[in-house]
């Protein structure tokens, strides 16, 4: 099966010097849901301008579904939709207008143009909005805009540029269920996100970028299987004075309600809450103290900026 | 038609139907103010003073000047619809929808070049029927006046085009309109024969472009000029090659685009 993406030491230098890519490889398989994340600056949206062909790359290779970027990238820009993390549609058109001319430009014709243009904007809640120009629209709306925009030509790679940033909660669900539904239907799915539940909810795969280099590229199942130790928050029913002293287990009283226990993966919670009920400790619930994924990402990063100097 | 022509046709009438859209949408800035200004010229310099100056080249001032006033509305529409539609679209980025797809550069740089031309050929309708009402106008050459009149625009427009890759903000796109066009205009044989001047600024003037597709388009309609039209229309095809080329060139490499 040809792979829906395959990066090959993709290196970027800006004008003043910066290098912002520093040959990094990627491969994404057809019909992944897969993650790229990195802080800010680490080089996603680098990767992704080149993807979209917005950004010149200063040396390595680039395929979108077997099409090089040098040697065919009509090719590749067919197969590729991209939703960038700035709004870029021309303020003063209508939703409408704004599919139907993007649709054009793939050289679809305007009847089909329509009737695309009429299910995606009714998939994303946005057909009662055909008719209002885009600055009229919320930043929810906007970006839903943006969505049915890179699909109208129907990619086979979706690449989504922070697509939930600024999103309320209940939208940001919809959309996550809108984007597994395509990836359901064959869509290959790449996400960057500041959000990572949103990737541990979503993608099977991920890489991290990090300095313009790769740091980490695997399964989210492996990624998550490297952390030893989770942080748990204990909701109390009656206040502690101090932390129960749990053999095998640091503990520690946030206020006196709120108990933070690491649990090493491979002593499981039995023998926690076993000491905790010996101690009279009666718990209401219990959390993760941040996201696992998060924890992973941290450590990685920083591993690789102590390995940097 | 191969798959590939056909989607580049579809996008170029994409492109074209978006352009004329746009400046139909906003006539109140588009249409309408050439209109009322050509109607002043006509009134104040054709009627008013032009009944003071008398004949030029064989007709009289208003006949005279009015080819000349068409063709200034045609340069200053055509270039003025690009540049400002080509930097909207990078000022708000939405020429990444454009980018981003596969329609060839010479689509796009024909598609914009396209939409200045058709402004300028709608203004040079306006103010030809309004000049109807001064003046009985009758085409020596329309070979000739729809030539000059094509070339100027395309010229023009991708003058516009070239203008608008290289602007950062809205100033840099009102500076070669006003500091470069409109002096050229003026100073290109509108409203007087170089004959004239004097031998030294009459030859200055041959320098002006403008004045080769004034007198070029003035021979068309009355049937005189002040320069060679065989070399006017060599210069202006000349031109427009030259110009789309470096367009071609500017907008394939992603000049003031792309990073």
């Amino acid at each position: 099966m040809t792979p829906a993406l395959t990066i090959r030491q993709l290196t970027k230098t800006y004008g003043n010097g910066f290098q912002a890519l520093k040959g990094i490889d990627l491969d994404v398989a057809e019909g992944d849901f897969f993650a790229l994340l990195g802080p800010n600056g680490a080089g996603k949206s680098t990767t992704i301008g080149i993807l979209s062909t917005l950004v010149n790359k200063t040396g390595g290779r680039v395929e979108v579904f077997g099409h090089d970027l040098d040697r065919d990238p009509s090719g590749l820009k067919r197969c590729l939709g991209v939703v960038p993390q700035e709004f870029n549609f021309n303020q003063f058109e209508k939703a409408f207008d704004i599919l139907v001319a993007q649709a054009g430009y793939y050289g679809i014709p305007a009847r089909i143009a329509g009737e695309r243009a009429e299910h995606y904007l009714t998939e994303l809640g946005l057909w009662d909005k055909r008719d209002v120009p885009s600055r009229m629209l919320s930043g929810g709306m906007k970006r839903r805009l943006m969505i049915a925009r890179a699909l109208i030509h129907q990619p086979r790679l979706l690449i989504l540029d922070e697509p939930t940033a600024g999103v309320d909660i209940e939208l940001r669900r919809s959309m996550w269920t809108f984007l597994t539904e395509l990836n359901r239907q064959g869509i290959t799915i790449i996400l960057t996100t500041h959000y990572l539940e949103e990737a541990e909810q979503l993608c099977r795969n991920i890489g991290i970028i990090d300095h313009g280099r790769i740091v980490e590229n695997t399964s989210m199942r492996e990624l998550l299987m490297k952390l030893h130790v989770e942080t748990f928050l204990f909701d109390l029913r009656s206040p502690l004075a101090a932390a129960p002293t749990l053999t095998g287990y640091p503990a520690q009283l946030v206020d006196p309600l709120t108990l933070e226990v690491q649990v090493e993966k491979s002593q499981g919670l039995n023998e926690l809450f076993a000491q905790l009920a010996a101690q009279g400790v009666e718990v209401l619930s219990l959390r993760n103290k941040t996201n696992r994924l998060e924890e992973l990402f941290v450590s990685l990063v920083e591993k690789n900026l102590a390995g940097g100097q | 038609m191969s798959v590939e022509l056909r989607a580049n046709w579809v996008a170029l009438q994409t492109i074209v139907r978006k352009e004329v859209r746009r400046f139909t949408r906003i006539w109140p800035q588009t249409l309408l103010p050439p209109a009322i200004t050509m109607v002043l010229y006509f009134v104040i310099f054709g009627n008013l003073i032009g009944r003071q100056i008398g004949d030029m080249g064989g007709f009289s001032y208003m006949e005279y000047i009015v080819p000349g006033l068409i063709m200034m509305s045609v340069i200053t529409n055509s270039y003025g619809n690009v540049v400002s539609s080509f930097f909207g679209a990078k000022f708000q980025r939405s020429v990444e929808e454009l980018l981003v797809s596969p329609t060839s550069p010479h689509v796009i740089l024909v598609g914009f070049v396209l939409g200045g031309v058709l402004r300028g050929l709608a203004v040079a309708a306006i103010v030809t029927t309004l000049s109807l009402f001064f003046t009985d106008l009758r085409v020596h050459h329309a070979g000739v006046t729809v030539m000059v009149i094509l070339l100027a625009a395309t010229i023009f427009a991708l003058c516009g085009f070239i203008n608008a890759v290289y602007a950062r903000n809205f100033d840099d796109i009102s500076i070669i309109p006003t500091f470069v066009l409109t002096p050229l205009t003026y100073l290109g044989g509108v409203f007087y024969s170089i004959s004239m001047l004097s031998p030294f600024w009459q030859t200055v003037s041959l320098g002006n472009p403008i004045l080769h597709m004034v007198n070029a388009f003035r021979y068309g309609i009355l049937g005189v000029s002040d320069i060679h039209i065989g070399t006017a229309l060599g210069l202006m095809l000349l031109a427009a090659a030259v110009l789309y080329t470096a367009c071609y060139q500017l907008l394939s490499r992603g000049i003031g685009m792309r990073q």
